[in-house]
């Protein structure tokens, strides 16, 4: 269970992107986010891994307060949240298997576990035969189906993705919203924040608007 | 356990992978840091084989112990008497006035006598010590200065004393040179590592956004910095080895002119790994800090 229980969001120049939101997102929902440019969305999903902090307010990830969790703790945090960002973040002087790797590395996975699980998460994502491929070459819908193994292989409990098909066709980017509705299939808490809400309307999510930093509608 | 030093292995690959990456980037640092420890790793060595050409030359160290013109033969053996009583000596004779006179005939110096018509020479005792301890020695000369019957007593040792003062005097100076340029290896370092933190910034973020410790993320500079000590300092081994080979001939023949025997050695392997081992820590210690001021700012 994900709680916002009266979240501010104020930056250093007095810019208030999020003003008092409560809202509760059950385990294994799927929450589409959407809103105008600013709206808030981006810094909503932020506070979810403690990337960013709430001025006032509280986060709670099953029943633990985010909001105040001591700075060595949040890596343990992150660790079962998956992140797909708008740009994949992957790292080009690698090949896609180490990209995808990485985040059993740092859980400190036993290589063996670790190199089923990075197979099990391309052919998941249908890049089976490209591990051995840098980034470089592959194409924007490929290095995000990258990303989103990345952000699946350590198998969390909570999937967020901020505008994970912003810049795909529309072919790639109906690609990626089947992954996250296979993921939430899984039993995970999917959280997407898009423009494009449309994407996922087979589905009939759970949608949620925000507009200058208000829920606006549910 | 097991886990902990696969993420060492790893970091170890990494830190490897980066500076295979930048080869000429690896060998000047290790170039420069080799030749800064060089000085200070050749310095030691130099007075180290000093020390050991000293102890070469002066042989066994003795005292000689000249008695009064006027001293007659009971003060001869009252002395000698001390002596047998004194548990420092390892032995010690007795050269008389005409066994004195007779060994510089034969040294080739009796000319400078033939003029004279009474031998001038005194009885003595040459004494040889235990220990070649120079406090020892000017203790033992203080004590026999005090005998009835001594006239003077000579010790064989003060050269000994100056060179051994000479040589601590060096070794002082090799300290500060060493500690003043392991000070610029760490600072070299921290560049170093301040620049890969720039090179690597995307795959830090992204690597905390994955849930990495601060811990995971600094270890593989930590092996980084670490490993380009270790390759300075066996630069420097090189750079040692190489002048060692360079000045044996020439220090040979200049020892050969003093009559002495001296061959130039190689640093041993204790030498070579304090050598290399003291570079990777001044090297981790450099990313160690390194780490902790630029890592807080990506």
């Amino acid at each position: 269970m994900i709680i916002f229980d009266k979240v501010a969001k104020q930056y250093p120049g007095g810019y208030t992107a999020l003003d008092g939101i409560s809202l509760r997102i059950a385990p294994g929902e799927l929450v589409i986010l959407s809103g105008h440019s600013g709206a808030g969305k981006s810094t909503l999903l932020k506070l979810i891994p403690a990337i960013e902090r709430p001025t006032s307010g509280a986060v709670r990830i099953n029943e633990q307060d985010i909001s105040r969790l001591p700075r060595r703790a949040v890596p343990y945090l992150r660790r079962n949240i998956g992140m797909v960002l708008q740009e994949s973040r992957l790292l080009f002087d690698r090949s896609v298997y180490d990209n995808i790797l990485l985040p059993l590395i740092i859980n400190g996975h036993p290589p063996g576990d670790a190199a089923k699980r990075v197979g099990a998460a391309l052919d998941l994502v249908g890049l089976h035969g490209r591990e051995k491929e840098f980034p470089a070459g592959l194409s924007g819908g490929e290095q995000q189906r990258a990303a989103i193994a990345r952000a699946f292989v350590n198998r969390p409990s909570i999937l967020i993705a901020d505008e994970p098909t912003a810049h795909l066709d529309p072919a790639y980017a109906a690609e990626i919203a089947e992954l996250f509705k296979s993921f939430n299939g899984a039993g995970v808490t999917v959280l997407v924040v898009t423009h494009d809400v449309s994407l996922f309307r087979h589905w009939s999510p759970r949608r949620i608007a925000l507009a200058h930093g208000r829920l606006m509608e549910e | 356990m097991r886990n902990w030093l696969y993420l060492h292995s790893r970091a170890l690959a990494q830190a490897l992978e980066r500076l295979g990456g930048q080869p000429f980037g690896t060998l000047l640092s290790a170039l420069v840091m080799g030749v800064a420890l060089a000085l200070p790793a050749g310095g030691y060595l130099l007075l180290d084989n000093i020390a050991v050409l000293a102890r070469g030359v002066s042989g066994t160290p003795e005292i000689s112990l000249f008695l009064d013109d006027k001293a007659d033969s009971a003060q001869a053996e009252a002395v000698q008497g001390k002596l047998q009583a004194e548990p420092d000596l390892a032995s010690f004779r007795f050269v008389s006035r005409d066994e004195a006179l007779r060994q510089l005939e034969s040294s080739g110096l009796g000319d400078v006598l033939s003029g004279i018509a009474v031998n001038p020479l005194p009885d003595a005792f040459v004494v040889t010590l235990r220990s070649d301890d120079p406090e020892l020695f000017e203790a033992l000369s203080a004590r026999m200065r005090n005998w009835p019957g001594v006239a003077h007593v000579q010790l064989d040792s003060a050269w000994i004393k100056r060179l051994s003062a000479l040589i601590g005097l060096g070794r002082t100076v090799v300290l500060m040179l060493a500690a003043l340029l392991g000070l610029a290896l760490v600072i070299i370092t921290f560049n170093t590592i301040r620049l890969q933190i720039l090179t690597q910034k995307n795959e830090i973020e992204v690597s905390r956004l994955l849930g990495a410790t601060d811990r995971f993320i600094r270890r593989p500079f930590y092996w980084f910095g670490s490993l380009q000590g270790v390759f300075g300092g066996l630069v420097a081994l090189g750079v040692v080895w190489i002048g060692v080979d360079v000045l044996a001939g020439p220090v040979a023949k200049v020892a050969e002119s003093y009559g002495a025997l001296v061959a130039l050695s190689h640093p041993g392997w204790l030498e070579s790994l304090a050598t290399v081992a003291s570079a990777a820590a001044l090297g981790w210690l450099g990313a160690a800090i390194s780490v902790r001021r630029h890592l807080a700012e990506t």
